[in-house]
């Protein structure tokens, strides 16, 4: 346990992302604990789907490593399931080829009925079962975000990826996939990173939450832990006094000090924060430097 | 409401069916005899001496002018019709086979030439598309042989391979090879980064990738570029039948057309037409069968 607290299960070092002279990020660190569910909120621009996809393997950072389980992450891999924001089914496939198609790239030994069995599961448990053998052309935008979860799930990944999942969604279903994904992270045990823009989305499903600057020389200013218990439900969780200090603390954030933390100001190791719990931090010092031209 | 819009289209080209077979019989109205007649009244007797010595027969030249006319009328052309589909593959020598066989020629140089520019024009479209630098690389070759009509080649075809039924199997395959080559090229360019994306996160080998991820993706550009090829190989074989002669349709045409028999020209054409619609209803049957709604 204690070795898990010195080096968690994934580590962020120092990621750089550079294009040509512009510094969307640089200096970026932060640790996922296996079993933690973690988002990261920040505006557009600040290099969050970039950080995704260098975990994912899908880019490569100008400088920086993360490592998973001690060992560098190079390329992308079985071990990462990613839900892309656009869902991205295959159109031609129906949602059991879908998920078939993950679950023969990671078990390619498996027989058709094995194959078929398994998907089989993954499609009840996001509760699909009804529209197994319908093309996502026939589904609506939240049973093919569904069918998405449900194909990262099945490959059974040592971490999940999720880049802004419900951005597309209404409310309504918003809510409902919410509370699923809630629900069969805690009885798999899964690691997840996700972005959102949904702070109330983050409260609710996330332990940390990394809240990062803005961009250019974006980083991850602070981390804010949510002190409220795991068992938290969508229709209960405004209730606890803690929500509204976490979400204010979130809010004043994005709107003020993301802008006040940009060009590099942030620290480069982000300090944890209990909002509420801690004694209240030092107002941002008055006297900003003049800002560079970049 | 569609039932009725059909029967109605269906009537309408009956009507026309019938209007331009009104037009037909009435153009090719034999004159009135008593017209023709009339030259022949006139002639004095020394007159019909002479004509008579120089091997003409006024008093047969009276009546068989509509008979000469040429073009068919729409007796003549049925009985034409019935002819040819009632032995459409016999083989009386070079010069006298039944329209099917000539059909059979060609649909065998197209069938040949088409299929040897399919397989090279897919395979070489998948590594253009798939490499910016091989693109670039033939873009010049590609946008300079295009528009080369496919003719022009028949007689360097002609001198180095030195024979004249595999000289018209090269040009349909020349051809052919175009739009097939530009339309996987571009198909496989376009195929979404993120069904890509989905492929190496679940570290999908390069051979699966091609057949189970682009190839579908990219299946309905393929197709549409298989079938304009078709269209113009179809097009383009009748051309080079008439050039190389020997066999086919094309050669058909032009043999009938020296022996001034227009009803068998005339029939000719039609039989072309339809092949061609077949053809391409054949790949429109195709297209439909691989086109996925997004």
């Amino acid at each position: 346990m204690s070795t898990e607290q010195e080096r968690p299960f994934l580590q962020v070092e120092g990621l750089t992302k550079r294009y040509g002279d512009s510094v969307v990020f640089d200096s970026v660190n932060f640790g996922i604990r296996q079993g933690e569910f973690v988002c990261i909120v920040g505006h557009s621009g600040c290099g969050k789907t970039t950080i995704l996809n260098v975990l994912a393997g899908l880019e490569s950072a100008s400088e920086g490593h993360v490592f998973m389980d001690g060992r560098e992450v190079a390329g992308p891999s079985l071990e990462r399931g990613v839900v892309f924001q656009g869902h991205a089914l295959m159109p031609w496939l129906t949602v059991r080829a879908n998920i078939a198609f993950a679950v023969r790239s990671k078990w390619p030994g498996w027989s058709k009925a094995q194959v078929d069995e398994h998907v089989q599961k993954y499609v009840a448990m996001v509760g699909l079962v009804a529209a197994i053998d319908k093309k996502p052309s026939q589904l609506s935008g939240g049973m093919k975000q569904r069918v998405g979860i449900a194909r990262a799930f099945a490959i059974q990944p040592r971490m999940l990826l999720l880049d802004e999942p419900f951005g597309a969604l209404d409310a309504l279903t918003r809510g409902t996939i919410q509370d699923e994904l809630l629900r069969i992270c805690a009885e798999t045990h899964q690691t997840v990173f996700m972005i959102t823009h949904d702070v109330d989305e983050a409260i609710l499903l996330a332990d940390r939450i990394l809240l990062m600057s803005n961009g250019p020389q974006a980083r991850v200013a602070e981390v804010v832990r949510n002190t409220m218990a795991r068992n938290r439900e969508r229709a209960t969780l405004h209730h606890d006094p803690q929500y509204y200090r976490i979400r204010n603390h979130l809010v004043d954030f994005l709107v003020a000090r993301s802008k006040e933390l940009s060009h590099g100001r942030a620290p480069a190791q982000p300090a944890e924060v209990s909002p509420g719990l801690d004694p209240e931090p030092q107002p941002a010092p008055h006297n900003v430097p003049l800002r560079r031209i970049a | 409401m569609a039932a009725s819009l059909n029967l109605r289209a269906a009537l309408l080209s009956l009507v026309i069916l019938l209007g331009l077979l009104a037009v037909w019989h009435v153009a090719t109205l034999a004159p009135a005899p008593a017209v023709a007649a009339a030259p022949a009244a006139v002639l004095t007797p020394e007159q019909i001496e002479y004509a008579k010595l120089m091997g003409k027969d006024p008093a047969a030249s009276t009546a068989a002018p509509a008979a000469k006319s040429g073009f068919p009328t729409l007796a003549q052309m049925g009985t034409v019709i019935a002819k040819n589909l009632a032995s459409p593959f016999y083989d009386n020598g070079p010069n006298d086979k039944g329209v099917g066989l000539q059909l059979a020629y060609s649909l065998g140089r197209v069938g040949l030439g088409y299929g040897i520019a399919a397989l090279v024009a897919i395979p070489l479209g998948f590594v253009i598309g798939m490499s910016p630098l091989v693109y670039r690389a033939l873009d010049p070759y590609i946008q300079v042989l295009k528009p080369i009509s496919p003719l022009a080649w028949m007689p360097l075809a002609l001198y180095t391979i030195k024979d004249s039924s595999i000289s018209g199997i090269f040009v349909i395959f020349i051809c052919s090879v175009w739009p097939m080559l530009i339309n996987t090229a571009f198909g496989v360019a376009s195929v979404r980064r993120e069904w890509l994306n989905v492929a190496k996160t679940l570290e999908v080998t390069p051979l699966r990738r091609a057949f189970e991820v682009i190839l579908p993706a990219a299946a309905p550009t393929i197709l549409t570029g298989m079938r304009i090829s078709m269209g113009i190989a179809w097009l383009v074989i009748v051309a080079a039948e008439m050039l190389v002669g020997g066999t086919g349709i094309g050669y058909f045409v032009w043999n009938e057309w020296n022996n001034l028999s227009l009803p068998n020209v005339i029939f000719a054409i039609l039989v072309i037409g339809v092949v061609g619609m077949l053809l391409d209803l054949a790949f429109a049957r195709l297209q439909k069968a691989v086109t996925y709604v997004d």
